[in-house]
Parts: structure tokens; C-alpha cells; sequence
């Protein structure tokens, strides 16, 4: 039994869901391949094959991969399919967008936004936003899944060798074709990598504000910025900063979360934080109820007072 | 050009649900069933490519039990002209739904089919896709986005990073963000309207399709349960606390 990791990548780098993806397939109790499909992406192959516990890579270099287009990638990923028992994507929105497509021809169920793993068929996924765990035995022979990179530690990044292997790939789909991207570069980490994150709600009252408040802080404590649902809504923030359960799913080490009422759909993406701070004027707040610290205070004198102190 | 819509009747986004005590599943009996918000989006979506022209006609379809007329008359009641329900008391996983739209698709031949990209009960995010590949159409998934003109729909995407934006050849199907539209209220008129409007029912061996299950559910429990810490007086405690008992800066 071998499971196939598909690495997410920009062609020159290798993102850090891979390694949290690669953990999970070892969980699955098989060698672990990684498949490289890009444009021009030696260094991602390079980078993947010094993941400790990947046996082997598997690049798949072609203009047709060089967005990551689902059809092209996926119709890549079937061609392989056939020596694999495990097939395991990030469950970010690359990884949600082609997994399915594999699913579907190799007609397998999908278990989406696995958490753990128990053995080879059966897996744990939360479901109505987090406030239930499902255990689910697949019942096909192929298991095509996404893995919730939260759940599981990254597999280290250097010290393996596994060998790389070019294959051949499969002809570009004429029926899709990338336009444009505008991507919001940043210095910040990732919000899913992030060791602390600072989030702002609807409570920051404009996006001059929720800049004006929440950058200084971050950038104290070298933070990813992240936003509720509401405070994204209304405009104060952009959609790829929301965390919750139709947005980012994130477990930093340390949560701060300033002017978030703590809705149900937001607790789902953050309450696996390691220590979580919530500072709101209101008492009765329900993310009081998930917080390590809480601070009822007003965030416009108690943010910048942290700020100044840290 | 005809735009097909998918809608999943699912308990309301507002309700907190509760795991049967002996773990077979969530207590759904008694509960708001409401449409599915991503789902509301599609069928809102749709509509506003009808009043824009780029569209003719929009079928709603809904596979499940007979409650599911519900939502196709909420979908009617948005705008859509007609229903489809697909009737089956079976439990129906993502694949078998995609394996029951794409059946629709080669009965109906719609320009577009738009669904929602996630149920809030399973919390799946595949079946738009699953229908794509079956069908062997192009996808444009957790659209923020969606312009249509000369046999093409240009979809802006909400990715992680930002936005990307991808040119489909039509017949496509898209998947819905949350910010791609709001959702109209319905008023008093449209629901009575939408009583009207024609629904058709079909059974799953109708559509030639056989129901399976890729997966079995062997149990659902709560998550665990995190506990409230304490609530510190000030700033300055907060910063001791992180400091010296947390140890996180």
C-alpha cells in the first residue's frame, strides 16, 4: 500500500501544507510518493524530496500545470492513480478544488478535511461546523482525501533524499484557461502556518481602523492577521484573512482575538489554538467562553496598550 | 441559455445541533430546515444572470426526501422557473448527488450548472466538482465572480493569497463564495408565485442511477471541550500571563 501526496506549490516553492499532508499519509500506514505537477518547478521537486518520509517524487513538469488548473492536474493525478491506495491532498482551496474531480472518476467517496487518522480506511472529519467529529470507514478500495493540515504536526523539510522521477505527462485541457491572479503579497506568514495570528471583528468599525489597530500588533509579534466573518462582510477586511468554518481553519499557538463576538462559525476555525486571548468590551461575548485569557476591555485603548507593552 | 441549480435542504445555519446521545448522528428531528446559504447564493446568482439576459431560463434541483419541495419553493420563490426534486429517503453522499446532477445534465443541457461550494451539514465541498468531472465539463470553483459572454464565463476566484481569475468554455459548472452575491429577501408575492410554478418529480431509477455509499459512518461524537480560562484585569496582567504562564511570547 502506497499513498501519493500531490504537493502544493507556486512552481518555486514548496508550501508548508505539504509537510502536514505528509504525515497524514505516513498515519496511513504506507511508503508516501509525492507528485510535483508545475511549470518550470525543479526547486519544488528538490524541496520535496528532502521531506523526511517521502520514498519518492514524481515530477510532472508542463505549461498545463503552471496554475494548477483542477482539470489538467486532476486528469494527472488519475493517470497515476492506479498504483496508489491513498491519495491525499492539503485541504486548502487548491487541494478542495481538484480532489473531488480525482474522487469522482475513480469513483471513491472523498473524505474531505480528515483530522485523524486511524489505520488505513478509517478516518475522523468534523462536520456542521466543527460542533460534531465523524468517524467514517470508506468503503471504496481508492481513498481520496483532504487533509485538515491543523490535525497533524509537518513532517520535517530537509534531511530526506528520496529520488526524483520525471514522468510524462497528460495534454492541457482546452476547456480552461488561467486569466489572471492578484495575490496579496505580503511578509507576513501564512495564516495557516502562523505561530500567532491577531484577528479583528466588526467591532473595529472600517477597514482604516482594523489597519490602523491590528497591523501594529501584528507586526510586534510577527503575526498573521486574520478577520471574523463579519468584519470581512463589512468590508474592514479581505475574504482570504477570514478564519471560520467558510473561511481559514487555523491552530497558532497563540490566538488573539480583538472585537470577535465569537460566532459559532468563527469558534470552528480557531478553537484548536494552542492559548487564545479574547479582548471585548461586551461580558457576556460567547468567545469568552473558548478563551484562555480574556480582557473586557474596549480594543481601541486595550489593543494598542498591548502593542506599546510587548 | 438554460442555468441549472442545485439547493440541499440542510438544518439553518442559526441552529446549534446536537449529538444523539447514542453517536449515530446529530439530532435533526425538530430542528429549522432552511436552504443551504452557498446554495441561496447559486440560485441568487442565477437569477441575476436571467435579469441580465445572459440567461433564459433557471432549473432548480433538489435530491432528497419529499421535504425538499421546501427549498425548490424557496429557490422559486428567488426566481428560478421550475423544480426538479429527485426523490429518495436514501442517504445520499456527494458522489451519488453529482452522479444524479449529471444525469439531469444530459436530460436538461444547461449552459451552466452553479451549486453551492460546501453543505453546512456535511461540510463536504466536492460535489460541484464530482458533477464536473463526471460530465467532463470544466469548473470554476468558490466564485467571488462570474461574467458570461460569447460561449465563455469568466470567473474570478477566491484563493488562498487572493483572488484568481479563470476563462471556462461553456457548458461549465461554478461553485459559490460567499461573497460572490446577497441573496434577495422573498416577498410575500414571489411565495405565492413560486406555488405555481411547475415541479416535477423523478426517483433516482428513473435517472438510471444507482445510489451507493463510499463511506460508512461509524460513529458521531462532541468535540472536545475547551473550558474557559480567566478574564485578567488589565493589560498588563495579560502580558505576565502570556509571559510567564502561557509562554507564548
Amino acid at each position: 500500500m502506497t499513498a501519493l501526496v500531490i504537493a502544493e506549490h507556486d512552481n518555486a516553492r514548496l508550501k508548508g501544507t505539504t509537510l502536514n499532508t505528509v504525515t497524514a499519509a505516513l498515519a496511513c500506514g504506507s511508503d508516501v510518493h509525492i507528485l510535483v505537477a508545475g511549470h518550470n518547478a525543479s526547486d519544488a521537486a528538490e524541496a520535496a524530496a528532502g521531506i523526511v518520509g517521502v520514498a519518492k517524487v514524481i515530477r510532472a513538469d508542463s505549461e498545463a500545470f503552471a496554475h494548477g488548473l483542477a482539470e489538467n492536474v486532476a486528469a494527472q493525478v488519475v493517470a497515476l492513480a492506479g498504483d496508489y491506495s491513498h491519495i491525499l491532498f492539503p485541504a486548502t482551496a487548491s487541494g478542495k478544488n481538484i480532489a473531488p474531480r480525482v474522487a469522482a472518476v475513480l469513483d471513491a467517496g472523498q473524505i474531505s478535511e480528515v483530522t485523524k487518522i486511524h489505520g488505513t480506511d478509517t478516518f475522523e472529519r468534523p462536520i456542521y461546523a466543527g460542533n460534531a467529529i465523524a468517524t467514517v470507514q470508506s468503503l471504496t478500495e481508492k481513498n481520496v482525501i483532504t487533509v485538515r493540515t491543523t490535525g497533524f504536526d509537518p513532517a520535517a523539510a530537509t534531511g530526506g533524499s528520496a529520488a526524483i522521477e520525471q514522468i510524462a505527462t497528460v495534454p492541457a485541457s482546452s476547456k480552461s484557461t488561467f486569466v489572471s491572479a492578484e495575490l496579496v503579497k505580503s511578509d507576513r506568514p501564512e495564516l495557516t502556518a502562523a505561530k500567532v495570528i491577531v484577528s479583528g471583528g466588526r467591532a473595529l468599525g472600517s477597514s482604516e481602523k482594523f489597519i490602523a489597530i491590528m497591523t501594529p500588533l501584528a507586526d510586534k509579534l510577527g503575526a498573521a492577521i486574520g478577520a471574523s466573518r463579519a468584519a470581512v462582510d463589512a468590508g474592514y477586511a479581505a475574504n482570504d484573512l477570514q478564519v471560520g468554518q467558510t473561511g481559514k481553519i487555523v491552530a497558532p499557538q497563540l490566538y488573539i482575538a480583538a472585537g470577535i463576538s465569537g460566532a459559532i462559525q468563527h469558534l470552528a476555525g480557531m478553537k484548536d489554538s494552542k492559548v487564545i486571548v479574547a479582548i471585548n468590551k461586551d461580558p457576556e461575548a460567547p468567545i469568552f467562553s473558548v478563551a484562555d485569557y480574556g480582557l473586557e476591555a474596549d480594543l481601541f485603548t486595550a489593543v494598542p496598550e498591548l502593542t506599546k507593552a510587548l | 441559455m438554460k442555468i441549472l441549480v442545485a439547493v440541499k435542504r440542510v438544518v439553518d445555519y442559526n441552529v446549534k445541533v446536537r449529538v444523539k446521545s447514542d453517536h449515530t448522528g446529530v439530532d435533526i428531528a425538530n430542528v429549522k430546515m432552511s436552504m443551504n446559504p452557498f446554495d441561496e447564493i447559486a440560485v441568487e446568482e442565477a437569477v441575476r444572470l436571467k435579469e441580465k439576459g445572459a440567461a433564459t431560463e433557471i432549473v432548480a434541483v433538489s435530491c432528497g426526501p419529499a421535504r425538499c419541495e421546501e427549498t425548490l419553493r424557496t429557490a422559486m420563490a428567488i426566481g428560478a422557473d421550475r423544480g426538479i426534486l429527485v426523490e429518495t429517503t436514501e442517504e445520499l453522499q456527494p458522489l451519488a448527488v453529482a452522479k444524479l446532477l449529471k444525469a439531469l445534465v444530459d436530460r436538461e443541457q444547461p449552459g451552466l450548472v452553479i451549486l453551492g461550494k460546501q453543505a453546512i451539514d456535511d461540510d463536504c465541498n466536492q460535489t460541484g466538482q464530482m458533477l464536473a468531472a463526471l460530465a467532463d465539463l470544466p469548473q470554476a470553483t468558490f466564485a467571488s465572480k462570474v461574467e458570461v459572454a460569447e460561449g465563455k464565463a469568466t470567473v474570478t476566484r477566491e484563493v488562498d493569497g487572493g483572488l484568481e481569475t479563470i476563462s471556462v468554455s461553456l457548458p461549465a459548472v461554478v461553485t459559490t463564495d460567499l461573497r460572490l452575491n446577497e441573496p434577495r429577501y422573498v416577498t410575500l408575492p414571489n411565495i405565492m408565485k413560486a406555488k405555481k410554478k411547475p415541479l416535477e418529480t423523478v426517483k433516482p431509477e428513473d435517472l438510471g442511477v444507482a445510489l451507493t455509499s463510499y463511506l460508512t459512518t461509524l460513529k458521531v461524537t462532541e468535540p472536545a471541550k475547551r473550558s474557559a480560562g480567566i478574564k485578567v484585569p488589565d493589560v498588563a496582567a495579560l502580558v505576565q500571563k502570556l509571559k510567564t504562564e502561557a509562554k507564548v511570547i
